[in-house]
């Protein structure tokens, strides 16, 4: 056994050196963060947020179009996603017993490791080419693909954690278990089952990848869901790989669109997080 | 209870809807493998090994492209596992509630940020810092190419790395720690002989699930590896990852033959991804079976 010294001087040097890395991936955080706002920010105008894009050159272009598409897209995709995840939840926190149960989970699970640049493949390959052209619906098919296994996930952890009483005592009453499972537990999880919907938006908001060859961008204004739109995170990609200083100049402007609207998502879900663990005791 | 029966409805809803759902993820699989079959037919496990990439001339290998998805994940998972595991060991066992909050914050956002952000940061402020870096070392200063993907990859999924390793040092048993504890052992002790020990497993298995995430990641890595489809030479190359040549190419494949090559690609990395992930579960189940 080495000296108590050398044990005690080796306890506190671990503690430095660990304290300061795991501070460490801080700063590219607060760097990031510095850069979107220090350079989004001057960008926003009324222009910015209400017209469409302009090339490059032409003074007061904006992204007007991309902040309808990306609302579009996230409204389309949550349309298709919610129900079917919820549903899906409720069957495996009430119903699943035995394999089968188990292979939904793990199908759930599969979905999603699936890298989003594939779902953009299966969504082109099942709608885009059979259509014969771009639209917002593939991309939102695509997207729903991401945003399903989460609000599947969370709605069957929510749904299991309520006690067994509350459904006994509505069934006791006479009530049948679908609308047990209607009016009884879906009001009672309703937070964390918003809460798990808003952590699924908050990551599909940004997501460009499916969105290259579904929705594929659209300079133009367009509310037509068979028609091609365009969408922030596919703004902010065109425009910061051009070589035209105004185009990077609203790419870091649609960063912070962007940013403030999936953060301030993360936000709301994590209080309704807190307000969750503080009632469910 | 007969069909009529709104109980015996409302089961059969949920039933089918988790049906569909496991369809869903089969129909994945064999709508890629579907797209791939012209390419699969005509190039066979030359895909795997060809290193040239050239759709001009219909010449389709996707070697370059697997090696760059390789160095670029493992250079990413060997750039964040000092941090993470940093971050891990310090918000599991050193820091009070307060701070541990704070920086748990913090990790959060960072995992919430859009990976296409991620890429305009690292575009302007990443590959000027890589290419000062490329002039003291007298390579060629690109700026762009895989040591600026692993960087930022890194950067990308270290807040997954840290909230697993986090979680599975939470899980370890009070009553082990405080034997040792008991023992006479320091707090870096109790570390390094209890707790990592015990959630050996399941950190591997966090890193195992983080390498997925770094496999698939497009945006970021399209953005600042370069593009080039050729076999990278050095470390410090251009190149391409299976991920950032669909993005590239997909949209402007005016061949049947292109497509259906990239499909491939993308039939390759879902199986790729898959088999990691999958590995990671057994990993993790075995853990909670003990």
């Amino acid at each position: 056994m080495r000296s108590i010294l050398w044990r005690k001087f080796k306890d506190r040097s671990a503690l430095l050196v660990i304290t300061v890395l795991a501070f460490l991936p801080a700063l590219p955080l607060f760097h990031i963060l510095y850069g979107i706002f220090r350079l989004g920010l001057p960008a926003f105008s009324w222009s910015f947020f209400t017209h469409l894009p302009t090339p490059p050159g032409e003074p007061n272009g904006g992204v007007g179009n991309a902040i309808v598409g990306t609302l579009m897209l996230s409204m389309l995709a949550s349309a298709l996603a919610i129900p079917v995840g919820i549903l899906s939840g409720v069957y495996l926190s009430e119903y699943a017993r035995g394999r089968f149960g188990e292979v939904v989970r793990v199908a759930a699970d599969v979905l999603q490791g699936v890298p989003s640049i594939v779902l953009g493949i299966v969504g082109y390959l099942w709608l885009v080419k059979p259509m014969g052209h771009f639209s917002a619906l593939s991309g939102a098919v695509a997207l729903s693909l991401m945003m399903l296994p989460v609000i599947v996930r969370s709605t069957e952890e929510i749904l299991r954690m309520l006690p067994y009483t509350l459904r006994e005592a509505s069934l006791s009453l006479g009530v049948n278990y679908w609308r047990t499972v209607i009016k009884v537990l879906i009001p009672t999880g309703l937070v964390g089952i918003t809460t798990g919907i808003l952590v699924a938006l908050s990551r599909i908001m940004g997501e460009t990848a499916p969105l290259l060859f579904t929705a594929f961008g659209n300079p133009f204004w367009n509310f037509n869901p068979l028609q091609p739109v365009d969408a922030l995170p596919l703004t902010v990609f065109k425009y910061a790989i051009s070589p035209y200083q105004d185009w990077i100049r609203q790419a870091w402007g649609a960063s912070a669109v962007l940013t403030l609207m999936v953060l301030g998502l993360n936000l709301i879900s994590r209080i309704l997080a807190r307000r969750l663990s503080g009632d469910g005791k | 209870m007969g069909w009529g029966d709104p109980d015996r409805i409302f089961y059969r809803l949920c039933w089918g809807l988790s049906l569909g759902m496991v369809f869903l993820v089969i129909g994945i699989g064999i709508t890629l493998f579907w797209g791939s079959l012209p390419s699969l037919k005509a190039f066979g496990w030359h895909f795997l090994v060809g290193r040239i990439w050239d759709p001009v001339n219909e010449k389709f290998g996707a070697l370059p492209f697997l090696v760059g998805t390789l160095i670029t994940s493992f250079g990413a998972l060997i750039l964040t596992l000092p941090f993470a595991l940093s971050s891990g060991i310090f918000l599991a066992e050193y820091a009070p509630p307060r701070v541990a909050d704070g920086l748990s914050t913090v990790i959060d956002l960072l995992a919430g940020i859009p990976s296409v952000i991620y890429g305009l940061w690292a575009l302007f402020y990443l590959v000027p810092l890589v290419r000062w870096v490329e002039m003291k070392l007298g390579v060629i200063p690109f700026g762009l190419g895989l040591p600026t993907a692993s960087l930022v990859l890194a950067v990308m999924i270290l807040p997954y790395a840290a909230s697993i390793i986090r979680e599975v040092l939470r899980m370890v048993p009070h009553e082990l720690k405080e034997a040792a504890y008991g023992l006479g052992a320091t707090r870096w002790e109790v570390i390094r002989g209890v707790s990592i020990p015990y959630g050996l497993s399941g950190i591997v298995a966090g890193l195992l699930l983080s390498l997925g995430r770094a496999l698939g990641e497009t945006m970021a890595v399209t953005m600042v590896i370069g593009n080039r489809s050729e076999m990278p030479r050095s470390p410090w190359d251009l190149a391409n990852t299976m991920a950032s040549v669909i993005a590239n190419e997909f949209t402007e494949a005016s061949k049947d033959i292109h497509l259906s090559a990239l499909i491939e690609i993308g039939l390759l990395l879902f199986l790729i991804t898959l088999g990691v992930n999958i590995l990671a579960r057994i990993i993790i189940l075995r853990l909670q079976v003990r």
